[in-house]
């Protein structure tokens, strides 16, 4: 022990502490410093060139995400859009058959009036023919019947005989 | 006969090759065993030799064995000039404060007395310390082996402080130029850089900020990080053949200690001293005792700091001088390779220990840091 403090050197201790500190101060300004704050900003930079590229990619999924949705989008409409030509397409033929059904039916309906209509007329005239034939063919048969006076006076006595007096 | 070459044409190739291997391992150690024989013998001649010439240099009356025993406590002393082996160093300067400021080369003290300004001064060789003495240059010791002349203040630039000089240049031409190297490129190191950088985060990462905390750890940075390098850089120069051993000495790991103690204190806040005079949240007969345990606690830290790194790498030398010097007593071929594989598992070791003992003075001064610049959230709203 006493050997020990006897062969401690206060020189070399004094040159260490001198020499330490000076080291000390020079390395902090010229070494340490620069270097610790390198690193720091290389750190940063590498930091926030990460989250750059993750938010970058973040907006290329969005992005993506947003196209994948127009697109979607588009093909509904696009299918809407052609539903409804096939819907409006199917109405008008239904439409058009409907109004010819009905047009068809209007004409057939007149048609059959006037058939009637003439049928009617036909019958009439017929009939107003038939009377007036009739009518010929009586006065024909009167006029041959009563062409003398033994048969004139028959009839009137059949005639008389049929009427009764009341 | 015959039935011999019958029974060898049935072994089959495998054994064949077994045998052969065999034969060929006796031969081999049969001729390492003769030639080891002579060169044994050659090296005892020759370390003989060796011995004597030693002894004729140094002292006469010391055995292979002490004269060992002194290398390594040279090894492990500082020294007033720089010697890489024999006959290859140069003086370094001798500052000395004695009633005035005497300057002078360490080479004056190389034959015993040197005469400056009128006083005279000697190196002990007990400790490499410079003493006071007469115009003979004696210098006396008592009975513990002590020297009891007078001592200048010694404020010499001596072997471990040119050392020291030499890392901290070392370390701020390496750092700077790696600070540099980021501005140039963009934030990106090169060259060197490339392996120190994950060193420097990793005592950000794992250092200083769990220990510390995100909120001040910025603050006590510069300091762990030259303290980190500058523990490990000298403890990897010390197993080189420069062969400082810096944090061996007492004097520097105090240096070092005193200044994590100092940082401790004079950044401590409200909580740490709470802490250790009048602990929260016990008896107030446990405040009371606690208190000052506490307050040494705050000297023993750095303390075992001073003392853990001293004893580690004081050790690691001693050691590893010790088996290569071992090389030097067997002198055979058994024992001295030995020991060179030793010596060489041993420094693979030491390297290790050097990283080690590096991290753990830094990581041990975070913790201490961590817990004077720690804030105690239910402690605020008291």
């Amino acid at each position: 022990m006493e050997k020990i403090i006897n062969d401690f050197s206060i020189g070399l201790f004094f040159w260490q502490v001198v020499l330490f500190i000076a080291l000390l101060l020079l390395l902090r300004k010229y070494a340490w410093n620069p270097i610790l704050n390198a690193v720091n900003d290389r750190e940063e930079g590498i930091k926030n060139a990460l989250l750059e590229a993750d938010k970058a990619r973040q907006e290329m999924e969005n992005l993506k995400s947003d196209n994948e949705k127009i697109l979607k989008e588009a093909r509904i409409e696009r299918d809407t859009m052609l539903k409804e030509a096939r819907e409006i397409k199917n109405n008008m033929i239904t439409e058009a058959k409907d109004q010819a059904k009905d047009q068809a039916n209007k004409i057939i309906e007149q048609a059959k009036v006037s058939i009637q209509n003439e049928k009617i007329s036909a019958i009439a005239d017929m009939k107003r023919q038939v009377a007036n034939l009739s009518i010929n063919i009586a006065e024909k048969v009167v006029k041959e019947q009563l062409s003398d006076e033994a048969k004139q006076l028959k009839l009137v006595e059949n005639l008389l005989k049929d009427v009764k007096l009341s | 006969m015959h039935e011999f070459y019958r029974h060898r044409i049935h072994i089959s190739d495998m054994q064949r090759n077994t045998l052969v291997q065999l034969l060929t391992f006796l031969l081999l150690t049969i001729v390492f065993t003769a030639s080891a024989q002579h060169e044994k013998n050659e090296v005892i001649q020759h370390g003989n030799n060796h011995e004597t010439t030693q002894h004729n240099e140094h002292d006469k009356d010391l055995s292979l064995e002490e004269q060992i025993k002194k290398d390594i406590e040279h090894h492990i002393q500082d020294s007033h000039s720089f010697h890489l082996t024999k006959g290859i160093g140069f003086p370094l300067p001798v500052i000395l404060w004695d009633e005035g400021l005497h300057i002078f080369s360490s080479s004056e003290l190389d034959h015993g007395v040197a005469e400056i300004n009128g006083k005279h001064y000697a190196i002990s060789h007990n400790n490499n310390h410079i003493y006071k003495t007469d115009a003979t240059g004696v210098i006396n010791y008592n009975e513990k082996g002590l020297e009891t002349n007078a001592k200048p203040l010694d404020f010499s630039i001596t072997k471990n402080v040119f050392i020291i000089m030499l890392v901290g240049l070392l370390m701020f031409l390496l750092f700077a130029s790696l600070a540099k190297s980021y501005k140039n490129n963009n934030g990106i190191p090169k060259g060197f850089g490339r392996f120190f950088e994950p060193v420097v985060m990793y005592i950000r990462d794992e250092i200083a900020r769990p220990n510390i905390g995100e909120k001040h750890y910025k603050k006590y940075m510069p300091y762990l990080l030259t303290i980190f390098f500058f523990i490990w850089f000298v403890n990897l120069l010390g197993l080189t053949p420069l062969g400082a051993n810096i944090t061996g000495n007492l004097a520097v790991t105090a240096a070092l200690a005193v200044l994590t103690f100092i940082i401790t204190t004079l950044t401590a806040k409200k909580d740490y001293w709470k802490h250790i005079f009048w602990m929260p949240d016990v008896p107030v007969l446990m405040k009371i005792v606690l208190a000052p345990i506490e307050l040494l606690g705050t000297f023993i830290k750095p303390f075992s700091l001073m003392i853990r790194l001293y004893a580690n790498m004081m050790a690691g030398h001693i050691v590893l001088m010790t088996i290569i010097g071992l090389m030097f007593i067997f002198k055979n071929w058994i024992g001295s390779s030995l020991s060179f594989g030793l010596a060489f598992g041993l420094s693979i070791l030491e390297l290790l220990v050097a990283t080690l003992q590096a991290y753990i003075f830094t990581m041990l001064s975070a913790l201490y840091f961590g817990a004077a610049s720690e804030e105690h959230e239910h402690e605020m709203t008291h």
